[in-house]
């Protein structure tokens, strides 16, 4: 105003009587756009000056969650993510001396020129190398060369290697599980990273928390049902298996016989999780779960447990088998050995293709049906793995009389080892079949009545026998320990028809007086001489269940001299 | 009346100090935590990687390997185990 009434008081006498009045009337309407503006700013475009005021001092933190572990049924590390740090670079804006080139490349273990074609690979975003110890990501930093940073980023190490591969089966890009179980179990495991916002000083230091943007949630422990020793056992042993007998891939699985617990799972061809680089995806299927096949003989106990539920025979009924074979409609089945008369022990115990037939065509479809839709043939294990498969057992409607004595022995009907493992625990319990699982239960496991505790029993008896002299599967004795089980060598189907490649197979359970471990052991396409499941099956189970018995500690059922040095001769041929 | 607005001014003043000091304290503090909390992290990471170290060197691969290599040691053949009999004592 003074202003204004200066100007008047010395220019009055010229000054046109409306430019004083304009004057203000001009300044007043700026004074007023000020202060519209700065209402403006204040209250309704006040985003971003708030913004940059905070920017000032406010920051969001993220509050970083790791993946939980997988553990073993003792509490052993199997899976354990652990930060690291990627080095990236922009290569247009890297600026370095030859020197800081060398010293790069040789902090990073690359090869001098690998290092210059990624610095020469355009302008895009390259990772110079990734998971990389946070002791030489230091040490990279502190080369202080510009251009070149690095991210914080977990890594999942898996201790096992190759053993553990299948159940576990690895992750990806930001620790999200893609195979196995860290892909099934990734909403448990996986952590949901959090965030805060806080106040920074001027050296950036936090001072004051102001708000929870969103609570970390950290990925939980993860306790497998498998213990560690057996499954290197296993694994180690059905590698040496596989090699010896020049097969295309095996598995072996073990099963607690009272938890149905899942103790070991092994699979051959394997990879290293830590190192996919150059792993087809061929050696990662978990075959023992998503892969079927036709079981052959190892079925024959289910076909004899239906005959006896059903009251058709008693274990000491004969039948007679001779001449060998059998000839239904056009189809004709054989033994490879001629027996005769034998009861329906002994047709376990030497694993008669033609007994068994016979057996099974006394009964109805149905009952068939029920004994081995019961034992969990062709229904879901319900394992909670991904790429699992239920193999196929056809509706008793469908069955043709060939098809049901074929099936008998275990053709024309698929299934998984676990499975069949799962099935084997009917008759190491008395009758009940225990539902399998991967993860670690705290005690017996109930599973529903499925046979009779006598037919269980007779069963268990005749598959006792199998591993005696004059059994099919001598092999699989242990010494020290009474063991009941089955062999099995099918032909393979290709293309619809049977071909000259054998799946060999031995499934059996110890000790025989309080069963505690079922195996399972199947052989691919055994190309070394042998194919028979006694010979190429059976030693595997021997030597895995007399070790994982040790280690167990669990109690000698027979004395240690009762073996007899397996001879060669003493093993009867069983059937194709 | 002036006595009694002294004594407030000085109340007044001596709560203004206090709460300075209090607010510097907490900043303090808060910044210790933050460190110890920092400390945490990198020891949980720490034993992350001791966790995985030793499982990596308790694998029975390698304990088979050294105990059967280096040690020389080996199963007993079935004729060379004596079994003691626990329960008829």
């Amino acid at each position: 105003m003074t202003a204004v009434n200066v100007t008047r008081a010395v220019a009055a006498p010229k000054l046109p009587r409306l430019r004083a009045p304009l004057l203000f009337g001009m300044l007043l309407a700026l004074f007023a756009l000020l202060a519209a503006r700065s209402l403006y700013l204040q209250w309704i475009d006040n985003a971003f000056l708030q913004e940059q005021g905070s920017s000032r001092y406010s920051r969001d933190l993220e509050v970083p969650a790791h993946r939980g572990r997988i553990l073993d049924r003792f509490g052993d590390p199997l899976a354990i993510s652990t930060p690291v740090k990627a080095i990236w670079v922009w290569p247009e804006k890297v600026e370095a001396t030859p020197g800081q080139l060398q010293a790069l490349a040789a902090a990073l273990d690359l090869p001098p020129t690998t290092l210059a074609a990624k610095l020469d690979a355009g302008d895009d975003f390259v990772y110079l190398k990734r998971a990389v110890a946070p002791e030489v990501a230091a040490h990279v930093a502190a080369l202080g060369i510009k251009g070149v940073h690095d991210d914080d980023e977990y890594r999942r190490y898996y201790p096992g290697g190759e053993v553990m591969s299948h159940i576990l089966g690895f992750t990806g890009d930001g620790d999200v599980g893609q195979e196995g179980i860290e892909l099934a179990q990734q909403v448990w495991l996986g952590g949901t990273p959090g965030g805060r916002r806080v106040i920074i000083n001027r050296r950036g230091q936090v001072v004051e928390d102001v708000a929870n943007i969103r609570s970390p949630r950290e990925g939980r422990d993860l306790a497998l049902s498998i213990d560690s020793r057996l499954q290197y056992l296993a694994y180690r042993e059905l590698k040496a298996a596989v090699e010896l007998n020049k097969a295309k891939a095996g598995g072996l699985v073990i099963l607690d016989a009272r938890t149905g617990e899942i103790l070991a799972l092994a699979n051959w061809p394997s990879y290293n999780p830590n190192n996919r680089t150059r792993v087809v995806r061929e050696r990662m299927r978990n075959r023992a779960l998503t892969d079927i096949f036709e079981p052959g003989s190892t079925l024959k106990p289910f076909t004899i447990a239906a005959a006896l539920e059903a009251g058709k025979v008693q274990p000491s009924t004969v039948i007679d088998t001779a001449p060998g074979t059998l000839t239904i409609g056009k189809a004709t089945i054989h033994d490879a050995h001629r027996e005769g008369a034998l009861t329906v022990e002994q047709v376990v115990q030497k694993s008669s293709n033609v007994g068994a037939a016979k057996i099974a065509l006394s009964l109805p479809p149905e009952r068939m049906w029920s004994t081995l839709s019961g034992a969990g043939f062709g229904a879901p294990l319900k394992s909670g793995f991904p790429g699992e498969v239920s193999g196929r057992l056809r509706p008793a409607k469908s069955w043709r009389p060939i098809e049901q004595a074929t099936m008998a022995y275990g053709h024309g009907i698929s299934v998984n080892l676990v499975q069949l493992a799962r099935a084997y625990t009917v008759f190491a319990t008395d009758g009940e079949l225990k539902p399998v699982t991967l993860f670690k239960e705290s005690g017996p496991v109930a599973g529903p009545p499925v046979l009779r505790a006598e037919t269980a029993r007779a069963v268990r008896h005749m598959l006792e026998m199998a591993v005696l002299p004059g059994g099919t599967a001598p092999k699989a004795q242990v010494p020290g320990y009474r063991v009941a089980g089955k062999t099995g060598t099918a032909h393979k189907l290709e293309g619809g028809s049977y071909v000259k490649k054998f799946v060999s197979s031995f499934v059996g359970f110890a000790p025989v007086s309080s069963p505690r471990l079922v195996i399972a052991v199947m052989i691919d396409e055994p190309s070394g001489g042998q194919y028979y499941g006694g010979s190429v099956a059976a030693p595997v189970f021997s030597s895995v269940m007399g070790t994982a018995l040790r280690l167990l500690g669990v109690p000698i059922d027979a004395p240690m001299s009762s073996i007899l040095p397996p001879a060669e001769a003493a093993e009867v041929e069983e059937e194709t | 009346m002036v006595k009694l607005n002294l004594v407030l001014l000085a109340a007044l003043v001596a709560c203004a100090l206090s709460l300075v000091t209090s607010r510097h304290q907490a900043r303090k503090l808060f910044v210790e935590l933050e460190r110890e909390q920092t400390l945490a992290r990198a020891y949980d990471v720490e034993y992350g990687q001791l966790q995985l170290e030793q499982s990596t060197w308790a694998m029975p691969a390698r304990i088979e390997n050294i105990a059967r290599e280096q040690l020389k040691m080996q199963l007993p053949g079935p004729g060379r185990i004596q079994v003691v009999d626990g329960s008829s004592r």
